[in-house]
């Protein structure tokens, strides 16, 4: 089956998590779209969990979208920097998990229905001098 | 009447939930063990199937549960479902009967969950730092949890109610505070729950915010905690005394579920669609309705998550959960008791027991020994669970009429 290069085209900087795709341009997500229904997966699927169907493409996501729900997570795991906004993107017919950044985390700022936009952010640079790419969701 | 193809609750205990130091789990297991076998007034000799659930231990509660009580060489289920795995072990239960396999059986869900603290944070290690090196299904090369939405499950839950409030308006902070206080009051009247201390709403809204809108006691408790139950064919209850007959609970309707693909469930569980389904399916099995209830025990693991299964359980039209708890009907004295057990948020939640809890609650109060929170005259009731992954669970029970 398809599969999303984990290496962005330069190798100074990885993404986060491999649908994240880091071009020369503006970064945006991806999916494993199943040919035959349309439902799309952010990993990879033996056969698609909604007709069963085994082939699938790599799309793009839109990378604006609207906010259809969220939390401000105010207790976590150690290491987990709170608070946080953590929410679900409703990005043109896909949904998408992501935190929201620039924002402050409290819900004078943050509303559902909001509508925000995919920005990256840099987790730091590793020992061989690689810099890892985060992503999240900005009000648009 | 009992024919000899419905299933009944012969026997059917529940531990105090709470801080249980002294109690190991399989202490715990048998101690709810005992107490069900001795309510159905038979013994492990008469358990032809026992089907048992543990998440915390290190596996096979079942022949250690049995080693403790009683080993008859039976067949032993060890179920594993998330939150629903009490449910579950119950279900295989029922299964065997059913199938005609076994005339008897036990079922069993105990959990040493006291301080577990925060549960389902953090996530795997991964290289944060010294090298960034992709790991796991998303290829990550540091961890997810906390960077990419949130694991925990306090989160996970409050997006669940925060999403219902975006599709239908009026789901506020407020309102899931009040929810909160309706279990809490609730609790005072049951002395098996983990926590029985009525609060206020200010109490609840200022107390320690965990995951926006639910404060800590908007939460479930962690803590430890057994329950068991023996089921019963109609034909082998016959043969029993009429005493056991008279508080023999009847099993309308046993339902276990999974969720169905929906559009967003890989980024956010979908605890809707199959408890729907569960609930349909139940309802068409007993051949009742919602307003043929009297009390329902469903699965608040949070406030957020009680207020979606009120619409998902078909208690209120679609859309009109936010209508039904202002009406007052969730309250122990309105139209349809929601919970008056002080539910998860406050009798406590120990994992693999509460799908076994849910339904004693139930049963307590068809037998009519429920005591100073007897749900007068009541004739039918629902158990509801969910397990993440997920898992869902729904039996409609009715009192006997013997």
């Amino acid at each position: 089956m398809a599969s999303v290069e984990v290496m962005s085209d330069t190798a100074t900087r990885v993404p986060l998590v491999d649908y994240l795709v880091l071009d020369d341009g503006d970064p945006y997500l991806v999916a494993h779209e199943c040919t035959s229904c349309g439902a799309r997966f952010f990993d990879r699927r033996n056969a698609c969990a909604s007709c069963f169907s085994t082939e699938f493409q790599i799309v793009k996501i839109p990378r604006e979208g609207v906010l259809t729900t969220f939390t401000i997570v105010a207790f976590a795991a150690p290491g987990v920097e709170v608070p946080f906004v953590a929410g679900v993107i409703d990005c043109g017919g896909t949904s998408v998990r992501g935190n929201l950044r620039n924002v402050p985390a409290d819900d004078d700022h943050v509303r559902t229905g909001m509508n925000v936009r995919l920005t990256t952010y840099s987790l730091g640079t590793d020992d061989d001098g690689v810099e890892a790419i985060g992503f999240g969701f900005e009000p648009a | 009447m009992i024919n000899d193809d419905d299933i009944w609750i012969l026997g059917i205990n529940m531990t105090k939930f709470g801080k249980r130091p002294d109690l190991d789990t399989v202490d715990l297991a048998a101690e709810a063990t005992m107490a069900a076998l001795a309510d159905g007034g038979v013994t492990m000799a008469d358990m032809d199937v026992l089907a048992a659930g543990n998440l915390m231990g290190r596996g096979g509660i079942g022949q250690q549960l049995q080693k403790q009580v009683g080993q008859t060489g039976i067949p032993v289920f060890n179920v594993s479902n998330a939150c629903a795995t009490g449910a579950t072990a119950l279900r295989t239960a029922i299964m065997a009967i059913k199938a005609g396999e076994a005339d008897m059986g036990l079922a069993v869900g105990v959990e040493k969950l006291a301080g577990a603290g925060l549960l389902g944070g953090g996530g795997e290690a991964k290289s944060d730092g010294h090298h960034w090196e992709p790991n796991g299904r998303y290829g990550a090369v540091a961890t997810t949890d906390g960077r990419i939405g949130t694991d925990t499950m306090p989160g996970v839950f409050a997006q669940v109610g925060m999403e219902y409030g975006h599709k239908y308006g009026g789901a506020d902070f407020d309102l899931f505070a009040r929810i909160s206080e309706k279990n809490h009051a609730h609790s005072t009247l049951n002395p098996l729950a983990a926590y029985s201390k009525r609060f206020t709403l200010d109490e609840i809204k200022d107390d320690i915010m965990i995951a926006y809108p639910n404060t800590r006691p908007m939460c479930s408790a962690n803590c430890d905690g057994a329950a068991a139950a023996v089921v019963i064919s109609g034909e082998k209850l016959k043969s029993l005394s009429i005493e056991q007959q008279r508080r023999a609970v009847k099993i309308k309707a046993s339902v276990l579920t999974s969720d169905p693909w929906q559009e967003a469930c890989q980024v956010l569980p979908d605890v809707n669609t199959l408890t729907k389904n569960a609930a349909a399916t139940a309802y068409e099995a007993a051949g009742v309705g919602p307003e043929d209830l009297d009390l329902v025990e469903l699965h608040d693991c949070f406030a957020t998550a009680e207020l979606v299964h009120y619409d998902n359980l078909g208690l209120c039209g679609e859309g009109n959960a936010v209508d039904f708890f202002e009406s007052g009907a969730p309250w122990r004295d309105g139209a349809l008791p929601v919970n008056v057990s002080g539910g998860l948020q406050s009798k406590g939640h120990p994992i693999s027991a509460t799908g076994i809890a849910n339904i004693w609650e139930v049963c307590h109060h068809l037998r009519d020994e429920a005591g100073d929170r007897q749900i007068q005259g009541a004739t039918m009731g629902l158990a509801h669970v969910i397990g993440l992954g997920s898992a869902c669970g729904v039996h409609i029970l009715e009192k006997s009429a013997a």
